[in-house]
């Protein structure tokens, strides 16, 4: 699904991480662990395109999840780097900001991101129905709890399909039982044969593979 | 396309809905002209010869208002990252916010143009050719004015920031434009200035999506 190699990054003057490199095969989750400031969200800004790595790449490989092969994608899956671009087919981005207007109704912001994610009618009600969403779809945004903006977010990651996820500290603001109801989309996902990788710093709720990137400082 | 759609929705109802609406940008314009007459003096005949550049001086102050809310809000709340990784690539978006601040804030101002320019002292029958020529102008304002939101994200004091990095790419449109209302008021062809006023939005629209997107990229970086 994903591979990375040799990847360098630094911030400024620091570097964060060397030589790093994993694979990533479909069905698969990854645990990003390491303390704060250890680069766990410059990794996944990199593996998402938006931070270019002093060195090193990141492939995406596998069927196109597209299907069909739009602008800036490589000729063949997996024969070159993806550029940031393309990546977007690949790619759901989860980060600490979500992304959401708090003037605007729930349901305008809702209707915008799954579409943007390029979402059909039936993933969206499919994804208000997962996630419990229809009785927040009057409010404004800026009504709704921590633990309900989280799951707003999780509405495009639900609604429309891309292969692998990327979560930075996605639980951090829900409660026990939306951490369980969200273990059981991903598990969901990974069954689907998608991937996840997921800076956390407790235990993901489904079976993952582990990177620790160090210490910080 | 659909996403083009989609997107352009969203813009055009966040620049209705939220602070630095269009109401608010044609209501700075007519204080503007308002402003002038009573700081020049009571003597209308001496306004009469630079009515036209006037009301292209506020049109450009006021199509600076809400610039900010193009790329900046977007980029503090996360949402500029979202749309980095949806359909279009940046260059498009780039181009479709600055096409949706057209719509939203440089058509409304164009509309209003004629009014200003009238009650400071230009001839009635310009009416048609203030409004036309502010309609071209306001969209390479909002080229423009993209490409300079485009540059300010990410850093402090983005709205100062963005005022003076646009301020003087507006002379072109500023100069061409009251020229074209110069030359009419004076019997001349407007031509030549119109020409070279689109010619300008031309060039804007060329440069603006690929130097914009380089812009957010780097600040996302």
């Amino acid at each position: 699904m994903i591979s990375v190699s040799a990847l360098r990054v630094s911030r400024g003057e620091r570097e964060l991480f060397r030589d790093l490199s994993f694979d990533l095969a479909m069905g698969e989750a990854l645990a990003l662990t390491g303390a704060n400031g250890a680069g766990k969200t410059t990794l996944l800004r990199t593996l998402a395109g938006f931070v270019r790595p002093d060195a090193g790449t990141v492939v995406f490989s596998g069927e196109h999840p597209a299907g069909n092969p739009g602008k800036g994608f490589g000729d063949k899956p997996g024969t070159r780097e993806t550029p940031a671009s393309g990546r977007g087919a690949w790619i759901h981005w989860l980060g600490h900001l979500d992304g959401l207007k708090g003037a605007r109704r729930t349901r305008d912001e809702l209707m915008f991101h799954t579409r943007w994610a390029g979402a059909d009618p039936d993933g969206i009600a499919a994804a208000v129905d997962v996630l419990a969403l229809s009785p927040l779809l009057d409010l404004e945004v800026r009504k709704l709890s921590a633990g309900q903006r989280r799951r707003l977010a999780f509405a495009r990651l639900v609604a429309a399909p891309r292969p692998l996820w990327l979560l930075d500290e996605p639980f951090a603001p829900l409660d026990a039982r939306w951490r369980a109801a969200i273990g059981l989309l991903m598990q969901a996902h990974l069954d689907k044969g998608g991937a996840i990788i997921a800076a956390v710093h407790d235990p993901l709720p489904v079976t993952a593979l582990g990177l620790d990137i160090g210490a910080g400082r | 396309m659909k996403g083009l759609w989609v997107l352009w929705r969203r813009e055009l109802t966040l620049a209705w809905s939220g602070g630095g609406g269009p109401l608010l940008a044609c209501g700075f314009f007519l204080c503007l002209t308002v402003l002038v007459p009573l700081a020049a003096g009571g003597d209308p005949a001496g306004l009469r010869p630079i009515a036209g550049g006037i009301a292209w001086l506020a049109l450009a102050l006021s199509s600076i208002l809400s610039l900010e809310r193009l790329f900046e809000r977007d980029f503090e709340d996360g949402a500029l990252d979202l749309i980095a990784l949806g359909p279009l690539p940046l260059e498009i978006v780039v181009l479709a916010k600055a096409k949706a601040q057209w719509l939203a804030v440089g058509a409304p101002l164009a509309v209003t143009a004629p009014v200003a320019a009238i009650t400071l002292g230009l001839e009635p029958l310009l009416a048609p050719l203030v409004v036309f020529s502010a309609l071209v102008g306001a969209l390479g304002f909002a080229l423009t004015g993209a490409l300079g939101a485009a540059l300010a994200v990410g850093s402090k004091r983005g709205g100062l920031l963005i005022a003076v990095v646009v301020l003087p790419l507006f002379i072109p449109p500023v100069v061409f434009g009251a020229g074209a209302l110069e030359r009419a008021a004076n019997g001349m062809d407007p031509g030549p200035a119109l020409a070279f006023l689109t010619a300008y939005v031309l060039f804007a629209a060329v440069v603006t999506p690929f130097a914009g997107a380089a812009a957010i990229r780097n600040a996302q970086g």
